[in-house]
């Protein structure tokens, strides 16, 4: 681990002070993720600005009807609370879903997002890639890709210079409930809805999301509508418990008079980003639910998808997964 | 050759490093206070610095669980925290279970139930996880998520037994999680 300074932020404008003024800073918080990427030399700040005394770990009712995650909310807290658990439960499960009880009891709400791909060659500095090196090159392409991206590699020239998947489970069903991330930076607050948050890799892999390097997230708002009585949260793994995601759904509906109302479908796993489709969920708008009609979302879904070998077979999984994810999601085994 | 007016080969000088900080770090019940550098891992403060060696280091990366702790009653790797970042925290090691988490078995044993369990179900060969796999499943009781052998399993999946002891682990867990009248 290369040496560096600490500093304990006390207070959100003095942490973003300190970041701004210092650009190869970074902040901490549960640590989970940057304390291990410092161990492989994979980041390298000169400072880290420890945000945990911030009082940002809060869970409050917003006059919408959703609910404000503060940023330092553990992630095992959130999926716990009793607001979470009965009101987004979809939530609950994802985060479950994810990790080690451990790490859920240390990491955070908001560094959930911040998490880096679990890409092994990004993790080996000996070895090329774009994302940790920007014109390195990408060993993942044509090498051991059984874990990587089927969806949303190529740049507007049709190039592909990163095939790293983002690794959360969390932010797979923030994507599906449309949550807002709320940030501070030297020049204020704004709010950056879920699906602009993460970015594709396009020809700048390297930059995984929309915050910019002096901003600090401050809070996730959940909207009012956390579709507690229809959805499902599906993660296939190459073991029961403590991997990550080969392939993940998150799966929310709506039901009115037999008939989808409102559809959400996110997958995980597949791409630089939590992968939803607009286009796609309209499809089973007005719908009387069915395999049929799942069916074609599913394929619907991986339109484009691109497999490099080893995970080409994410293909037909996440196809398969999208169906029994709404169909668990209806309960249509038990109509 | 003049010896002497050769550059030396290794150098004298320590390199520059940011300054070492001031910890007060609360164990088992007692203040200490260490002088430690920012990138010092709780795990390693524990181990080098305060000589408290029961909590293991196994995989260093937060993917083994060897190196778990309580840390105001909940469980975490302490592999990947700061020790200064845990100042003002009340930090259990498996040397402190007993005082720290409700005493020992019987007047006869200095053991906490989850240790006397672990060793009436032959819960271990080697025994290298053992330390971290008794303070996951007393945060894993604090916690009060596992109801079921299943549950138990998946809420200790962040412990890896290399020798795969799992059985008799679910087994001696589950005897303190639901102790039979006999037994006590």
């Amino acid at each position: 681990m290369n040496p560096f300074a600490y500093t304990r932020a006390e207070g959100v404008s003095n942490a973003v002070r300190e970041r701004a003024s210092e650009h190869t800073a970074k902040f901490i918080a549960g640590g989970t993720n940057i304390i291990d990427l410092m161990k492989e030399n994979v980041e390298r700040p000169s400072r880290l600005i420890d945000i945990t005394h911030l009082p940002l770990a809060t869970v409050d009712e917003m006059e919408n009807g959703g609910i404000r995650l503060g940023a330092l909310m553990t992630n095992a807290d959130t999926a716990y609370h009793p607001k979470i658990a009965e009101r987004y439960p979809l939530l609950s499960k994802a985060i479950l879903a994810g990790a080690s009880p451990q790490l859920r009891n240390m990491a955070t709400d908001g560094g959930n997002l911040m998490q880096r791909t679990r890409c092994y060659y990004f993790y080996d500095v000996a070895t090329p890639c774009n994302k940790r090196e920007p014109g390195s090159g990408c060993s993942a392409i044509e090498g051991y890709n059984r874990i990587h991206a089927i969806l949303g590699t190529r740049d507007t020239n049709q190039d592909i210079h990163c095939i790293a998947t983002h690794p959360s489970d969390m932010c797979v069903a923030l994507a599906a409930l449309e949550a807002v991330v709320n940030v501070t930076g030297p020049y204020g607050e704004r709010s950056i809805p879920f699906a602009e948050f993460h970015r594709l890799p396009g020809n700048t892999p390297h930059i995984d999301n929309t915050l910019q390097d002096d901003e600090l997230i401050t809070a996730i708002d959940l909207p009012a509508r956390g579709f507690p009585d229809h959805y499902a949260y599906i993660k296939l793994r190459d073991r029961t418990s403590y991997a990550f995601a080969l392939v993940s759904v998150a799966a929310a509906l709506e039901l009115e008079n037999g008939r989808i109302a409102e559809a959400r479908i996110t997958l995980g796993g597949v791409a630089h980003k939590p992968w939803r489709r607009l286009d796609v969920e309209a499809i089973l708008i007005d719908k009387v639910p069915s395999k049929g009609v799942f069916q074609q979302a599913a394929d619907a879904m991986l339109e484009g998808a691109q497999g490099f070998g080893h995970n080409t077979f994410k293909i037909e999984l996440a196809k398969r997964a999208i169906v029994r994810a709404l169909t668990e999601a209806t309960n249509l085994n038990s109509l | 050759m003049n010896l002497t007016t050769e550059a030396p080969l290794i150098s004298k000088k320590t390199p520059l490093l940011p300054a070492t900080h001031s910890v007060r770090l609360t164990v088992n019940g007692s203040e200490r206070e260490l002088q430690l550098a920012p990138w010092t891992s709780l795990l390693d403060a524990l181990r080098e610095y305060m000589h408290l060696t029961g909590t293991k280091k196994g995989c260093d990366h937060g993917q083994c669980g060897a190196c778990t702790v309580l840390v105001d009653g909940k469980r975490i790797n302490s592999c990947l925290t700061l020790a200064i970042m845990q100042e003002g925290k009340s930090i259990t090691t498996i040397e402190g279970i007993v005082q720290s988490e409700g005493g020992a078995t019987s007047e006869r044993s200095d053991l906490h139930p989850m240790q006397q369990a672990f060793i009436e179900h032959d819960a271990f060969q080697c025994g290298y996880c053992t330390p971290g796999q008794i303070c996951s499943a007393i945060g894993m009781m604090h916690e009060g998520h596992a109801k079921t052998a299943d549950d138990v399993r998946e809420l200790m999946s962040g412990n890896i037994c290399r020798c795969g002891a799992y059985p008799n682990i679910v087994t001696a867990i589950q005897s303190v999680m639901h102790p039979q009248p006999d037994t006590l």
